[in-house]
C-alpha cells in the first residue's frame, strides 16, 4: 500500500466517524447499565462479543456484496442455508459446528444451483434468486416441522435459527466463530488487490489473466462462511441485514473501498454487539431483529447526515445554491439593466426586474440589500458603490474566462477546471494572468 | 497514413502480432462471430469496424478468454493467451463498470499493474510512479485523488486508457475507446494510440465512424460476423467491402450512396 503521511479531509472525517463509533460502542456499556439496568455478566459479555465478531465479519464481507451489487444474493444464500441445518441435526444431531457445516453445504449448492440455472437459461437473476431462496426456505421448514414431532428433547432451540436467539450462545461458540473469522479476514487480506480489481472490473482482471471464476468463488465462498456463521446471531430471514447494512452505511462517509471495509466492520460490529445485548435483556426478544433495528438506524443516520452523498447535506446544498444565484443573478440583471438604460447606476424600475426572474427575485433582493449592494431608488433598485464594483469584477472574471477558454491553449496558459464561479485572476499565476489581460478590449480593463 | 493506396503491398511488417484461426463464438445458438480468421502484423494501428451486432466487442473479448469459444486458436506472438498475457494490454468499455465504487484515478490506473504483480503482493512506490506517469500521458495528474465518480466521461475514458499504458503491453485491445467523448477526447486519445504505435506496439481499435476510418488507422478489419476484408486501410477501405459489410445502405466517404442503393 502506498505510504501517505497527509491524510485528506475525507480520510480524517472518515477515521473521525470509525473513532466515533468505537467510543460510542465503548459508552453503550455504562449506558445500558444505568438505563436498562443491564448487568454484564458472563453469559451478556459471550453475547456482546458474539455479535461484535460476527458484525465485524459481515461488515467486511457485506461490503463486497454491496459494490457487486450482490446485496440480494447473500438472501438468498441465508435462506438456503435452513435445510442444512436441518439435515445437520437429523445426521449428527446438536452440535453447532455440524449444524454450520450443514447450512454451509446447503447454502453453496443453492449458489451453485443458481449459477447454473443463470448460465443456462434465459432467467433473470432476481427471478433465478427468488426461486431458489423460496425452494430452499421451504424445504427448510418442511423439515424443521418434521423434527419438532420428533419426541427429542434435543431439539429445542433449533428454530433460533430462523429469527436467531443469541442467549444461546456459548463461549464455546464465539471460539468457533472467531477462529474461523480469524481465517477469512486473512484470506481477505490476503486477497485484497484481487477482490478489489474482480469487483470494480472483472474483464480487466480477466484479461490481465487472473482467474476471474476462482476469485469470484472464494469471495463467494467467504460470504457463505460468513452469512452461516451469523445463522445462529441473526437468522436466515434477517441475516441479509446484518451482511449488508453496514456497508451501505459505510458507503455514505468514505470514498475508498480500504475505508469503506473498515468502517464497515466497525459499525458491522457496532450494530452485532449491541442488537446482540439487547436481546439478551429479555430471552423474548429475538436477535435478529434487534441487531437490524440497530443497523437500520446506522443506515438512516448515514444517509441522512453523511456530506456529500446524504440527504440533509444535498438539501442544504441546493438551498445554499438557490440563495448564491438568486443573489448573483439579480445583481446581473440590475447591471445590465443600468448599462443599457443610462449609466451603471440607473435605477431599474422594480416591476421590470420582478419580471425577468420571477421565483427567485424576492431572495436576490433581499440579499444584495442586506449585504448594501444595492439601495431602493423610488419605485427600483439601483446598485450602491460596492454594488457596481461587484457587478464589473463578475463581468471582467466572465470576459476573463471567455478569454482563457479563447486562447488559453494559444497563450500556454496551465489548466484549470472550468469553474466559473471561481475568479480566475486569483487561480493563476501573476505571469499567465498577465497574459490573459493583453487580450481583453480596453473598455474591460479596470 | 496510407496515402498512396498502390503501394499498400509494400514493406508488410513481417512478424505476426496476433494470429486468429477459426474463432467462432455463440452465446445462444447464433453466432456472434463464425470463423474468424485474422493475422495482424506487429506495429500495425488497426480498425475494427463492423455495424451493431457485428461482433466486434465479442471478437477482443473471445480473443482475450473472456467469453468461452466454440471453435477456434488465438496466438500472441506465435504463443497462446495463457502464456503471453504479459504481452496484452486492455481497454474495456467505458459502460461496463460501475464508476460510482469507491475509489480513486490513481487507484485505477495502479489496477493495470496488478497483473505484473502477480497473486497477493500489493502496489508499493515503484507502482505509485508508473502510474503518475502514465496519468501524466493522458493529461490527467491533476485529476489523480480525484474520486472516479467525478470523473467526465472523457476524463473516464483517459482514466482507462492511462491503465492500459501502465501494462506497457507489446499489442493493445481498445473496446470504443471514442464512444460518447467530445472532440477534444477524441484528438487527445487518437494522439495516445499514434505514440504508442510509433513505439512499435500493435493497437487494435474497435471503431463506430466511417468518417476517421482512413484517418486514423493505417490496418483496418471489417467485421460482420464474419471477416470481411482485412489488411491496409488503403486496400480493405472501399466501397465494395463497405457494402459487403453494411449492405447497400451505407453512405461512402465521399458522401454519396453506393451505387444500388435504394436511397
Amino acid at each position: 500500500m502506498v505510504a501517505r503521511l497527509t491524510l485528506s479531509a475525507a480520510d480524517k472525517r472518515g477515521w473521525a466517524i470509525i473513532g466515533g463509533i468505537i467510543l460510542l460502542g465503548a459508552l453503550f456499556i455504562p449506558l445500558s447499565q444505568l438505563i436498562f439496568d443491564m448487568r454484564f455478566t458472563y453469559t451478556v459479555r459471550v453475547v456482546a462479543l458474539g455479535g461484535a465478531v460476527l458484525g465485524l465479519l459481515s461488515g467486511v464481507l457485506g461490503s463486497f456484496a454491496v459494490l457487486r451489487q450482490e446485496s440480494l444474493l447473500g438472501d438468498a444464500l441465508s435462506h438456503a442455508a435452513l435445510p442444512g441445518v436441518a439435515i445437520a441435526f437429523l445426521l449428527a444431531g446438536r452440535e453447532l459446528s455440524w449444524l454450520l457445516i450443514g447450512a454451509g453445504i446447503a447454502s453453496w449448492a443453492g449458489l451453485r444451483f443458481l449459477s447454473a440455472i443463470l448460465n443456462t437459461t434465459r432467467l433473470k437473476q432476481d427471478a433465478a434468486m427468488g426461486i431458489v431462496l423460496v425452494a430452499w426456505f421451504a424445504a427448510g421448514i418442511a423439515l424443521l416441522t418434521y423434527i419438532q414431532s420428533i419426541p427429542d428433547a434435543s431439539q429445542a432451540g433449533l428454530d433460533h435459527f430462523i429469527f436467531g436467539q443469541a442467549a444461546a450462545i456459548i463461549e464455546s461458540d464465539v471460539t468457533l466463530v472467531s477462529a474461523v473469522g480469524v481465517v477469512v479476514l486473512a484470506v481477505v487480506a490476503l486477497f485484497w488487490k484481487e477482490f478489489k480489481l474482480v469487483t470494480f472490473d472483472p474483464d480487466f482482471a480477466g484479461a490481465n489473466g487472473y482467474r476471474i471464476g476462482l476469485i469470484n468463488a472464494l469471495l463467494s465462498a467467504l460470504i457463505v462462511v460468513t452469512v452461516v456463521l451469523g445463522l445462529q446471531l441473526a437468522g436466515v430471514i434477517l441475516m441479509v441485514g446484518m451482511l449488508i447494512a453496514p456497508g451501505i452505511a459505510a458507503r455514505q462517509w468514505t470514498q475508498s473501498l480500504d475505508q469503506m471495509v473498515i468502517q464497515a466492520a466497525v459499525f458491522g460490529a457496532f450494530a452485532g454487539a449491541v442488537g446482540a445485548v439487547i436481546s439478551a435483556l429479555d430471552s423474548d426478544i429475538p436477535t435478529g431483529p434487534m441487531i437490524i433495528v440497530v443497523s437500520f438506524l446506522l443506515v438512516l443516520l448515514s444517509i441522512t447526515l453523511a456530506p456529500g452523498r446524504g440527504l440533509l447535506w444535498s438539501r442544504l446544498r441546493q438551498r445554499a445554491n438557490r440563495r448564491r444565484f438568486a443573489a448573483i443573478n439579480t445583481l446581473r440583471d440590475l447591471y445590465r439593466y443600468a448599462l443599457a438604460h443610462g449609466s451603471e447606476d440607473t435605477p431599474a424600475p422594480d416591476d421590470f426586474i420582478r419580471g425577468v426572474r420571477a421565483g427567485s427575485v424576492e431572495s436576490g433582493l433581499r440579499q444584495l440589500r442586506g449585504s448594501g449592494h444595492i439601495m431602493q431608488a423610488g419605485a427600483g433598485w439601483q446598485l450602491t458603490e460596492s454594488g457596481i464594483a461587484l457587478a464589473r469584477q463578475d463581468q471582467r472574471n466572465q470576459r476573463l474566462w471567455d478569454l482563457y477558454r479563447l486562447h488559453g491553449d494559444e497563450l500556454g496558459l496551465p489548466a484549470l477546471p472550468e469553474d466559473r464561479q471561481l475568479n480566475i485572476a486569483a487561480a493563476l499565476p501573476a505571469a499567465a494572468l498577465e497574459l490573459l489581460e493583453s487580450k481583453l478590449e480596453p473598455s474591460d480593463r479596470l | 497514413m496510407p496515402d498512396h493506396p498502390d503501394q499498400s503491398g509494400q514493406a508488410a511488417p513481417t512478424k505476426i502480432a496476433l494470429s486468429v484461426d477459426d474463432l467462432t463464438v455463440a452465446y445462444q445458438e447464433k453466432p456472434a462471430i463464425w470463423d474468424i480468421d485474422l493475422d495482424v502484423p506487429e506495429g500495425v494501428l488497426m480498425g475494427i469496424v463492423g455495424p451493431n451486432g457485428a461482433g466486434k466487442s465479442t471478437l477482443i473479448k473471445a480473443v482475450l478468454n473472456l467469453i468461452p469459444r466454440a471453435a477456434g486458436t488465438v496466438m500472441f506472438y506465435g504463443a497462446p493467451y495463457e502464456q503471453a498475457r504479459s504481452l496484452v494490454g486492455y481497454v474495456p468499455q467505458r459502460g461496463s463498470v460501475d464508476w460510482d465504487f469507491p475509489t480513486t484515478v490513481l487507484d485505477v490506473v495502479t489496477m493495470g499493474l496488478y497483473g505484473k504483480l502477480g497473486w497477493f503482493r500489493r502496489p508499493g512506490k515503484r507502482e505509485r510512479e508508473l502510474a503518475l506517469f502514465a496519468l501524466e500521458q493522458v493529461g490527467l495528474l491533476d485529476f489523480l485523488d480525484r474520486q472516479i465518480s467525478q470523473l467526465s466521461g472523457g476524463q473516464q475514458q483517459r482514466t482507462f486508457l492511462a491503465r492500459a499504458l501502465v501494462q506497457d503491453a507489446q499489442i493493445y485491445f481498445m473496446d470504443e475507446p471514442f464512444a460518447a467523448v467530445d472532440a477534444v477526447t477524441e484528438n487527445a486519445i487518437v494522439d495516445i494510440l499514434q505514440a504508442l504505435n510509433k513505439r512499435g506496439k500493435t493497437v487494435l481499435v474497435v471503431h463506430h465512424d466511417l468518417q476517421t476510418v482512413a484517418h486514423y488507422f493505417d490496418w483496418l478489419t471489417l467485421l460482420n460476423v464474419e471477416v470481411i476484408a482485412s489488411g491496409p486501410t488503403a486496400v480493405v477501405f472501399t466501397d465494395e467491402n463497405l457494402r459487403r459489410t453494411y449492405g447497400g445502405r451505407v453512405a461512402t466517404l465521399n458522401g454519396g450512396l453506393p451505387a444500388g442503393a435504394g436511397g
